[in-house]
């Protein structure tokens, strides 16, 4: 077998607590489909066969039902973790390691894409990388995100990535809040890729291919507890460190040869086929130095940016937003669904998405906005650019406009409703108005 | 009755012509072994009686089959002895010795039946006999058709037959069977050209195969990869990286119950080596490696446990890298420094692997040269050779093949790799290696080239057209 994903789904969702304190963060409903389905339904249509998911006991529990929604026939294998203390991807990883016999691809519960995948995994088949992973411009967010003043300050969050000429090998990565005074790049890595450019609106998209020494790797470090903030960190740098001259600190010697030898665990003569391939190869990776393809180096990452196309991460308010607005496109499924009863004298919008099972009435009307499943919506009510989850009522003369009903609320008659949060199971009072001014609009 | 006459007549004309043909043959026969061993002459002989014998058994097997069918047997002798006049005309063309299958109508069932039975004792006789000396005879001679006139020629490779839709269907559905994904043609093709290949880089074969790829092996998929984005290169390198590859799938090789391991580990390999041929067609040395591998696994007995036959196939490839390559460079540039005089300038072409390799030997044994690198775009390979002479110390110059007749007074040998080396005396080798041969002997400088015997193939080609693999427009 070549890979096995991996898709870490115990995460909390603590970028958008308004939401997930009810809801876990994977069964949240984007464009009525719970958030798991979207990483899910992309590995079935590349034809992964098999997928680990690493969760949490409540999670599990409601994964099974769900299952009928993916018309695939994917085996999940479903394994709880306990979220006691805070247990990062690499620690998660680290749980699942017997079960990990190839290389293999992580995902995160809350990526939405419709990359093709087999750019990252040829960057890693064609290239024999330790890692090889997917980034994508950055989005700007232009919807006003309930329960929010002004514009977010995007300043602390940047991360600078640094990539060689051919846009594909990963020298550098480092985010902002890394960085105290100026952005620092060693001599030698200018010396070995003279051109280099650095990016900084780039969406780190978490999805990884790591070859399976690097999981072994994982399983002696246990200092290593998250994949994106300390492991890929590390495999950067350690492209360029020089292996042979510290053996001062055990864990590197350790590492260095788990990673750079893949030979401790007997095909020595593997390596040498591949050595004499590589000599009598007429191919260099890089010109104008004498150094040999890759400059050597056992260890190299490469990243695939994605220039177009959808890709989207799930963890705040404005990205949950967003994916709802991009949600139709990415579903194959009619946006409104067959079992939907709407009324003759409603306006449903052509970008709006309507749930099972749901109720319109007269007189509605739903621009640009996603409708949970087994809603009522009764008279005269209008819905521009909302959302709202499973079971929500909405009575008549309801204004919404902009906000987030999360399950089961319920709207009050004559209610009006502006960039606001309604949390679950919360009850609007009939001519009630929100309006996003202060903290006070979120009502939880 | 007509038809007895019709039949009896056309057997005469065709003692005629087979007689004719027949003397020609012997004369170009005699005249191509003067001079040689009495046995090479035996060996033709059985051959040319095989192939005959073989002939006879098709057309014996066509006969039985329209027998099966419910018409009257009179008819049914009658329509398979008019049909027989016709398929020997052809046959004639291409056994030589042919003066006894004009007397072969006006037999009755019974003494054809017997006589096919004696044929066949003596082919089963005669293939013990041989061994494995004689080559078989060309696949595509002995299965033409008994009902049609076929053109002699052997059948063509698919990769050269892309104008030809027919064959192209044909490709598509053995891939399809295979369950391998087709590349798809792009760009603009033009007409001198049509007959190949022109596969885009933007759409690699990996879009429509699943990702954790069962059908095709991890390694082969990776194979593919390397090739057809050119980052295993040269025909040394694409050899060995393919043994490897195969080395890989031999270990992870599990043996289904009720097969042999000697029949369905080659059904295995046929549609990787089909992929592979997809990403980037075969070389003439991945060919006769491929050859070897398939020979070495029929040859595996029954009897043989599974790992002990996988630790044999492991170790035969690794006989073959180590004799064929590893081994053959040695030889051949302990051959080829003979000629490297102190105070030589020697020109070579491109990135060779061996030319390299006997240059660094060379230079290891203290002969002062000095080396000309010749490279040509798009590929610009002379970069790495000349990466790899100035890193061992030797004193290089690098031109561009536009310059080759200016600098070509002051070589003193050409040294020149090959990609394979056919049946005629011709070199395959890069594009622009014949203009480099050409100017060199314009100005009196000899020309080695360098080429491992496992490069070697029976094929004949005459131009640089006929068979080609067209590169990416957009490198």
């Amino acid at each position: 077998m070549e890979l096995q994903a991996v898709l870490m789904a115990a995460g909390g969702g603590s970028r958008m607590m308004e939401l997930t304190y009810n809801t876990h963060k994977p069964l949240l409903p984007v464009g009525n489909k719970p958030l798991i389905w979207y990483p899910l339904n992309l590995l079935e249509r590349v034809g992964f066969e098999e997928v680990i998911i690493i969760t949490t006991k409540d999670v599990q529990k409601m994964l099974t039902p769900d299952r009928l929604k993916l018309d695939g026939k994917m085996k999940l294998d479903v394994v709880c973790i306990q979220l006691e203390g805070e247990m990062g991807t690499a620690d998660a990883l680290r749980h699942v390691q017997q079960k990990i016999k190839t290389d293999v691809l992580v995902l995160s519960c809350d990526l939405i894409t419709d990359v093709a995948l087999h750019e990252v995994v040829d960057l890693f088949r064609a290239h024999n990388a330790s890692m090889a992973m997917l980034m994508s411009k950055l989005h700007e967010f232009t919807e006003t995100v309930p329960g929010q003043k002004g514009k977010k300050k995007a300043g602390e969050q940047r991360d600078f990535v640094g990539v060689d000429a051919t846009g594909q090998r990963l020298l550098f990565m480092a985010n902002e809040a890394d960085l105290e005074d100026g952005l620092t790049i060693r001599k030698s890595i200018m010396c070995k890729h003279p051109s280099m450019r650095i990016r900084t609106g780039l969406l780190d998209a978490h999805l990884y291919c790591l070859k399976r020494c690097v999981v072994d790797f994982l399983v002696e470090n246990k200092n290593i507890s998250s994949i994106r903030g300390e492991l890929i960190p590390y495999l950067v740098r350690k492209q360029f460190s020089k292996s042979v001259n510290l053996p001062n600190n055990k864990d590197e010697v350790e590492m260095s040869q788990k990673m750079e030898g893949q030979t401790n665990l007997g095909s020595c003569k593997d390596e040498e086929l591949l050595r004499l391939t590589q000599e009598r190869s007429c191919w260099n990776d890089h010109h104008g130095d004498m150094s040999e393809a890759y400059h050597g180096g056992k260890v190299r990452c490469y990243v695939h940016i994605m220039e177009d196309g959808v890709c989207y991460r799930v963890n705040t308010l404005a990205a949950y937003i967003e994916a709802n607005r991009m949600a139709p496109k990415l579903i194959e499924d009619p946006p409104i669904h067959p079992s939907a009863v709407i009324s003759e004298c409603t306006q449903v919008g052509a970008d709006s998405i309507i749930g099972a099972s749901c109720q319109i009435s007269d007189k509605t009307s739903i621009k640009r906005s996603t409708v949970g499943a087994s809603s009522t919506v009764r008279e005269k009510v209008k819905i521009t650019n909302s959302i709202l989850m499973n079971g929500v009522t909405v009575e008549e003369g309801c204004n919404i406009q902009g906000s987030v009903i999360c399950s089961n609320a319920v709207i009050g008659r004559n209610a009006d409703i502006k960039y606001c949060l309604v949390g679950s199971s919360q009850r609007i009072e009939p001519d009630g108005e929100c309006l996003t001014v202060t903290q006070n609009a979120v009502s939880v | 009755m007509a038809d007895a006459d019709e039949t009896s007549k056309q057997a005469e004309r065709n003692t005629n012509v087979g007689d004719g043909i027949a003397v020609k043959k012997q004369d170009i026969a005699r005249a191509k072994n003067e001079g040689k061993e009495l046995t090479k002459d035996e060996k033709q002989r059985l051959r040319k009686e095989k192939k005959q014998q073989k002939k006879n058994k098709k057309d014996d097997k066509g006969e039985s089959e329209h027998e099966n069918v419910p018409l009257p047997p009179s008819q049914a002798v009658v329509q398979c002895q008019s049909q027989k006049a016709p398929s020997v005309a052809p046959s004639l063309a291409l056994t030589p010795v042919s003066v006894c299958t004009s007397e072969k109508p006006a037999k009755s069932k019974a003494e054809q039946r017997a006589e096919r039975r004696a044929r066949q004792e003596a082919d089963r006789a005669a293939k013990g006999k041989k061994g494995e000396s004689a080559q078989q005879p060309p696949s595509g001679k002995s299965k033409a058709p008994p009902n049609e006139l076929q053109p002699v020629v052997k059948r063509l490779p698919e990769h050269v037959q892309v104008d030809d839709p027919a064959a192209v269907r044909k490709l598509a559905k053995k891939l399809e069977r295979q369950q391998i994904p087709v590349r798809s043609e792009y760009g603009y093709k033009v007409s001198l050209f049509s007959h190949l290949h022109q596969y885009s880089r933007k759409a690699p074969l990996t879009q429509q195969i699943s990702i954790p790829s069962t059908v095709i092996h991890p390694y082969i998929v990776r194979l593919g990869l390397q090739y057809s984005q050119g980052i295993v290169a040269g025909s040394n390198a694409r050899s060995i990286a393919l043994l490897h590859a195969f080395q890989k799938v031999i270990q992870d090789y599990k043996t289904p119950p009720n097969e042999e391991l000697s029949r369905d580990l080659v059904n295995k390999l046929k549609p990787y080596i089909s992929y592979l041929n997809q990403c980037r067609p075969l070389s003439a040395s991945m060919g006769n490696a491929i050859k070897y591998v398939k020979k070495e696994i029929s040859n595996i007995p029954c009897l043989c446990k599974e790992e002990e036959a996988k630790k044999q196939l492991l170790s035969c490839i690794d006989n073959y890298i180590k004799e064929k390559i590893t081994l053959a460079a040695t030889t051949i540039s302990a051959y080829a420094i003979e000629k490297i005089s102190n105070g030589d300038v020697i020109l070579v072409y491109g990135c060779s692997s061996l030319v390299n390799h006997i240059l660094c030997d060379a230079f290891d044994k203290k002969r002062k040269f000095s080396v000309i690198v010749v490279d040509s775009r798009p590929r610009l390979e002379g970069r790495e050779a000349l990466r790899r002479l100035v890193k061992k110390g030797i004193c290089c110059t690098y031109v561009l093949i536009s310059a080759v007749s200016y600098i070509l007074p002051e070589v003193s040998k050409v040294f020149l790799g090959a990609h394979a080396l056919l049946a005629n005396g011709y070199v395959m080798s890069r594009v622009g290696t014949s203009q480099i041969a050409l100017v060199a002997k314009a100005y009196n400088v000899p020309v080695l080239v360098c080429c491992e015997t496992y490069k070697f193939c029976e094929r004949v080609q005459t131009d640089s057209f006929v068979s080609n693999e067209l590169g990416n427009q957009y490198t």
